[in-house]
């Protein structure tokens, strides 16, 4: 005890003697989960550039994607182990408010990663991908696809989930609009009444929520030739249900992620075009930006016209249509993650 | 107790004599205690008249796109894991035991059907054998911490579903098999997804284990003395182990079949959405539990039929789908089938007032 005390006493003196020694700098890393392969590769890319750095880093994880409590948990713990920044994936983006504040205050530097608080300006930065453009590329590139034919398109939406997270509201929205078609209340999806889109179902963005959510679709109007989804494992659920009834190959369907078994499904022509994001860039910027806070206090800059730093967005296709960039998935593999 | 047997004493005369001594007859039982009575002897019955009424009033406001060959078996196919899982959640519920861990062994076993073949190069065959074998011992597992150890199953059914699915991340570092591997490579492990028609209609292997599952599960549980034992055993451990029910030996059996089916529902799930993937069948639990109930079996033990689940997966899969064809908000159907869920109950409790 009285060591441990002792040892306390003498990390606070170093802190106080040289506050910027690089040793002394911790911080954290708070995912919703440490199962999917996303936040996975984000923490390789935090623990890579720490060590790079020469920073401790510390990491915890909610249970399943929705467990707010140990988020919040997590939160204090960093602070009371005085550690100088926080980067958080947030499950309930308004809840953990309070908490992220009470971080700031103790003079933790909080950057939310890929998913923004709301209001977004609760975290000192938010490094994420533009989920409106991944969106409106996937959209642009479907229109382009179908040339003519995008007129009279029967379009299934494969969201995410009934409670309309932001992230799958941004992507739904970004590819109606790059599509062509117009949106009703930009904040949420299903309000459109474009003749062209056949409805609306949800996936929680795995392979079975996907393979129903396409079959009831299916059931609704057999003649679907474009399905949008929310991610690659609900794409390749629809792949499977399209599959069951021998249309797989007259349906274009398009995602968002750019995980490498989604890129290798791009490659198959399971899934046409897909919007490839980078979380390991997302986590390896954020501990860069805390060693820059730790050292002499300066915060990350927003990208200019945004409310966030873009993290960057490719679409991801082996047919490449005019007039919309892309990357081949020959590419695409390269930076995959998961 | 001594037998007296020189006759003198003749108490079989009494018992084979052909004037009843005492019964219980009912003479108040109007029309509806005549239903409450069918309903007593035949639990399965309410489900299924709610099963027809929900298709009937469907298909009236639908049509065609609801009556059709394809949402028909559509509905089956949907419903085909919950229904082999609800298969072995309606024996643990049997002897008044619940599994909370059924959804996890499934996504474990077919990970270890996934990950034997394609990590370590074992045939699909073998590395399927493999994992209904891990099913079967999680299951064992299962029963021995409650029967021997006397554990309540709802805690350790609870303890096992995280240390199960923890061991399922782990194992797996959550990656995905894909589908179109699993296709070239080892066909076998999609064997449930295999299609074939009947008079237009398409079902899967899935469908039709399901069905031969229940069927047998049903047969069983009425005809057999190990059914008639976990009846027993469910209604009131104590009296059947008094008249000579092996509760141990029955408990265990019960938990490792259970085991086994999820395992098997794991392998169904393959066949299902195509590819082996560690995140599917979160909520497996909670939906079974739910066909189970919606099925009219009894939370308490000893009562209800496992054709009961069966047709209590299908109410829900019917309400689900008819209520996305009407194009109603995915909220209308959780709430409805809470209502489903208490109306149950309550007419499990009323069912249960007949004095039968």
């Amino acid at each position: 005890m009285i060591r441990k005390l002792l040892a306390t006493g003498s990390v606070l003196a170093a802190m106080a003697a040289a506050p910027a020694a690089a040793a002394d700098i911790s911080a954290c890393l708070i995912t919703k989960t440490d199962t999917n392969p996303f936040f996975v590769k984000m923490k390789e890319g935090a623990t890579a550039k720490a060590e790079e750095l020469g920073i401790e880093l510390k990491s915890f994880a909610g249970k399943v994607d929705g467990d707010h409590e140990t988020q919040v948990a997590a939160i204090e713990t960093c602070i009371a182990d005085g550690a100088k920044g926080i980067l958080l994936t947030a499950s309930d983006t308004s809840s953990i408010v309070p908490a992220v504040e009470q971080a700031r205050e103790n003079g933790l530097l909080v950057i939310a990663l890929d998913t923004p608080l709301s209001p977004i300006d609760a975290a000192d930065a938010t490094f994420a991908t533009d989920n409106f453009l991944a969106g409106e590329l996937i959209g642009k590139w479907a229109a382009g696809a179908l040339g003519d034919k995008a007129a009279d398109a029967k379009i299934g939406m494969l969201d995410l989930a009934i409670s309309q997270p932001t992230v799958g509201v941004l992507r739904d929205q970004g590819f109606l609009q790059g599509f062509g078609i117009d949106l009703g209340d930009p904040n949420k999806w299903g309000d459109e009444t474009d003749s062209r889109i056949v409805g609306n179902d949800v996936t929680q963005g795995n392979e079975e929520g996907g393979r129903r959510a396409m079959e009831n679709l299916l059931a609704k109007d057999p003649m679907i030739n474009v399905v949008y989804t929310i991610n690659e494992p609900a794409a390749a659920g629809a792949y499977e249900a399209l599959k069951a009834i021998g249309r797989e190959n007259d349906v274009l369907i398009v995602s968002v992620d750019g995980g490498c078994p989604g890129v290798q499904n791009v490659k198959d022509g399971v899934i046409g075009a897909t919007s490839q994001q980078y979380p390991l860039l997302m986590a390896s910027l954020g501990i860069e930006a805390i060693k820059k806070w730790a050292d002499d206090g300066s915060k990350p800059e927003n990208t200019p016209g945004k409310d966030f730093f873009d993290t960057g967005v490719a679409l991801v296709t082996d047919q490449p249509v005019d007039g919309v960039e892309s990357i081949d998935t020959a590419k695409g593999t390269e930076l995959c993650w998961g | 107790m001594s037998q007296t047997k020189d006759g003198t004493e003749n108490f079989e005369s009494a018992a084979n004599r052909s004037d009843s001594v005492a019964e219980f007859e009912d003479h108040r039982r109007g029309v509806l205690g005549q239903v409450q009575h069918t309903l007593h002897a035949n639990p399965s019955l309410v489900p299924l008249i709610v099963l027809i009424v929900a298709i009937a009033v469907f298909g009236l406001l639908l049509g065609s796109k609801f009556f059709s060959p394809f949402a028909m078996t559509l509905i089956l196919q949907q419903v085909q894991i919950v229904g082999i899982v609800a298969a072995a959640q309606s024996l643990i519920i049997l002897t008044a035991g619940i599994d909370l861990s059924v959804g996890a062994i499934m996504v474990f076993s077919s990970v270890i059907m996934g990950q034997f073949t394609f990590r370590y190069g074992i045939p699909a065959p073998v590395a399927v054998a493999c994992g209904l074998a891990a099913g079967t011992m999680i299951g064992a597992l299962n029963g021995w911490l409650v029967s021997r150890v006397k554990l309540p199953p709802f805690i350790v059914t609870l303890g096992m579903w995280q240390i199960v699915l923890a061991t399922n991340f782990l194992y797996s570092a959550n990656e995905t098999i894909r589908s179109q591997e699993i296709e070239a490579n080892a066909p076998f492990l999609q064997f449930f997804g295999t299609k074939f028609n009947i008079g237009g209609a398409v079902f899967t292997v899935g469908v039709i284990f399901m069905l031969v599952l229940i069927l047998v599960l049903a047969y069983a549980l009425r005809h057999t003395a190990w059914g008639r034992h976990v009846y027993a055993v469910g209604d009131d451990p104590e009296a059947a182990g008094l008249s000579g029910v092996n509760v141990h030996r029955t408990l265990m059996s019960v938990y490792m079949l259970s085991g086994l089916i999820c395992a098997f529902a794991g392998w169904a799930l393959i066949g299902r959405i195509g590819s082996v993937s560690p995140t599917s069948g979160q909520l497996a639990n909670i939906e079974s539990i739910t066909a189970v109930v919606i099925g009219g079996i009894s939370l308490f033990g000893g009562r209800g039929s496992i054709l009961g689940s069966l047709f209590g997966a299908l109410i829900v899969g019917v309400f689900t789908l008819g209520l996305r064809l009407l194009g109603a908000d995915a909220q209308w159907t959780f709430l409805l089938i809470g209502l489903l869920i208490i109306a149950a109950v309550a007419a499990d409790q009323w069912i249960r007032k007949v004095s039968a």
